[in-house]
């Protein structure tokens, strides 16, 4: 039986084109770009080549806006402190939400340690942010707003383009973390108004390890990494080149097929969403109806547990991603799902589903069926459910 | 996989799944904060457990643990249901990740629950409501463990050596 990936958020299988264009970088042996022989200019060929696949895919201005990192929790990281390290001089302040990605909170957290003072915003329902609460957060001390494009657990979609207005007119910088959502929906930097865009490789079917920071031009922005003049003096190291190779391809790859891709990723989503109900009742829907990765559902399925979901689910064949507090690490209820609201309970049976280009319409079937089994099995064993349903 | 082969077997397979009508004692454990709950229904004749059957919301350990604790327990007199500890149950189940030791391996403590109120019914002690034990105790006797990554730590650390995770808020 074949094994049905539904955790496309986690990672995602590497493009056919991408896994040659690596390969072939293997056989060639490339030389270290920084060097100024013919074998170093000819790795800086391919370095260039694949900066400018990257830049396309988001519309930046010139190829020379892109540094490449390790992946998105490094751009996080660089885009955070690298630009409260530059510009400390001109105010301590910044605005974020409560619900961004670790590499974001854990930064800031860093920060704050350091002297910085940090707004976290709340957030609805269906985890979006009032551009109003960012106005109204800004003060004459504030350099930076760090709010993500989609959420990893929710597939809510922010207003980023109003934030940015917002920033714009105040003259504060304003990083998006976009890591799920480059690759997966269009993304102008431009349109949008951006002054840092993190992102990462295998989003869009590139490998993991490599990602990149959007700095547009302009921005003061320390590297985090000192060492090398590398990346524009930007991020220091030798550059992952094979890695980033295989990002360029998946980059122009990405960009010819961005709106089949959205297209065929709805596709998958509307179906699931649409069936749900039909195999099973009490699911709460956490992912926005409109503002979200077409791709994404957040589901709290009640009076279960997501931990025994996502195993149950992996004996029948069907992987899935869940933010209960015993499966994720961390021991408690994810800082996500408590900020949208969620009761603890509803937080542990928390499932994130993801469909990918290998999905099928046949998969999505066969998932709900698999569902139904393991959730009614798993309800008959759970005391919540029993008193719920009145029969206690 | 996290778990051993008996812990998935006794996951996939929960034995004695259900509730008991009037029942002759009923104990409950956990804390949805935590993540897992149990109730444990005993059916008593002349001092021996006649029939045991759980229902639990919780992972795969949560699960596979009711289920042994009912295996253990069914058939035994009182007396040697008392002595029925949580550690008896992970070494029945071949041992369980220690950071799931913290929270998930309560089904002695229900069973010990369901005995008192099966006493406390004998007795004639009226309760308005079942009791319901919301803060359960470290189960695992003296040692700690970082519920991060397993690695034992002296109680009262702020943080754990081994992983850098910072204690102070989960141990308190």
């Amino acid at each position: 039986m074949k094994y049905i990936n539904l955790d496309h958020i986690s990672s995602n299988p590497l493009l056919p084109e991408v896994k040659q264009a690596m390969i072939a970088a293997i056989h060639h042996d490339y030389h270290n770009p920084s060097s100024q022989h013919q074998a170093g200019e000819e790795a800086a060929a391919v370095l260039e080549k694949a900066r400018e696949q990257v830049a396309g895919l988001i519309n930046a201005n010139s190829p020379k806006e892109i540094v490449f990192t390790s992946g998105g929790t490094e751009s996080d990281n660089h885009a955070v402190k690298g630009v409260a390290m530059a510009n400390a001089d001109k105010g301590k302040h910044i605005v974020t939400t409560n619900i961004e990605h670790n590499a974001v909170i854990r930064s800031l957290r860093r920060l704050k340690s350091d002297g910085f003072t940090v707004t976290s915003l709340s957030v609805d329902d269906k985890g979006r942010v009032n551009p109003q609460d960012v106005a109204e957060a800004i003060t004459k001390d504030t350099i930076l707003i760090s709010v993500m494009h989609s959420n990893n657990e929710t597939g809510t979609i922010q207003p980023v383009e109003e934030i940015a207005r917002i920033a714009r007119e105040k003259k504060i910088i304003f990083h998006i973390d976009a890591v799920d959502s480059v690759g997966i929906v269009p993304f102008d930097v431009k349109a949008i108004g951006a002054d840092l865009v993190s992102f990462a490789s295998n989003t869009f079917y590139g490998p993991t390890g490599v990602g990149g920071l959007y700095v547009r031009r302009g921005v003061k922005i320390f590297p985090i990494l000192d060492g090398g003049v590398q990346e524009n003096n930007k991020r220091a190291g030798t550059e992952n080149l094979l890695g980033i190779v295989g990002m360029g391809q998946a980059a122009e790859i990405a960009k010819r097929d961005i709106h089949t891709r959205y297209a065929y990723l709805k596709g998958l989503k509307d179906k699931f969403l649409r069936e749900l109900p039909d195999v099973l009742d009490e699911i709460l829907i956490n992912t926005h109806p409109e503002h979200s990765l077409p791709h994404l559902v957040s589901a709290s399925i009640k009076y279960v547990e997501g931990e025994s979901v996502m195993l149950m689910l992996d004996d029948e064949g069907i992987g899935v991603s869940t933010r209960s507090a015993c499966a994720t690490g961390s021991l408690r209820a994810s800082h996500v799902l408590l900020s949208i609201g969620l009761s603890h309970e509803d937080a542990q049976g928390t499932l994130v589903i993801a469909f990918g280009i290998d999905n099928t319409a046949e998969d999505v079937s066969r998932f709900l069926k698999s569902l139904k089994t393991v959730v009614t099995t798993l309800r008959d064993i759970s005391p919540l459910y029993k008193k719920a349903a009145g029969k206690g | 996989m996290m778990y051993n082969k008996v812990v998935m077997d006794h996951f996939r397979n929960p034995r004695n799944v259900g509730t008991i009508e009037n029942a002759d004692g009923v104990g409950e454990v956990g804390n949805p904060l935590c993540g897992d709950m149990m109730t444990i229904y005993l059916r008593i004749r002349d001092e021996r457990i006649e029939d045991i059957k759980f229902q639990t919301f919780g992972c795969g350990s949560a699960i596979a643990v009711s289920s042994m604790l009912t295996e253990i327990a069914k058939g035994k007199n009182l007396a040697e249901a008392r002595k029925i500890t949580n550690k008896d149950v992970a070494e029945a189940l071949e041992g369980l990740p220690k950071n799931k030791l913290h929270c998930s391996n309560l089904g002695a403590d229900a069973l010990q629950m369901a005995i008192k109120d099966y006493e406390d019914r004998t007795a004639g002690v009226t309760r308005p409501e079942p009791k319901r034990k919301d803060e359960h105790e470290h189960s695992h006797g003296d040692k700690c463990y970082c519920p991060y990554c397993d690695v034992e730590i002296e109680d009262g650390v702020t943080f754990c050596d081994a992983c850098q995770h910072d204690l102070q808020e989960e141990h308190g």
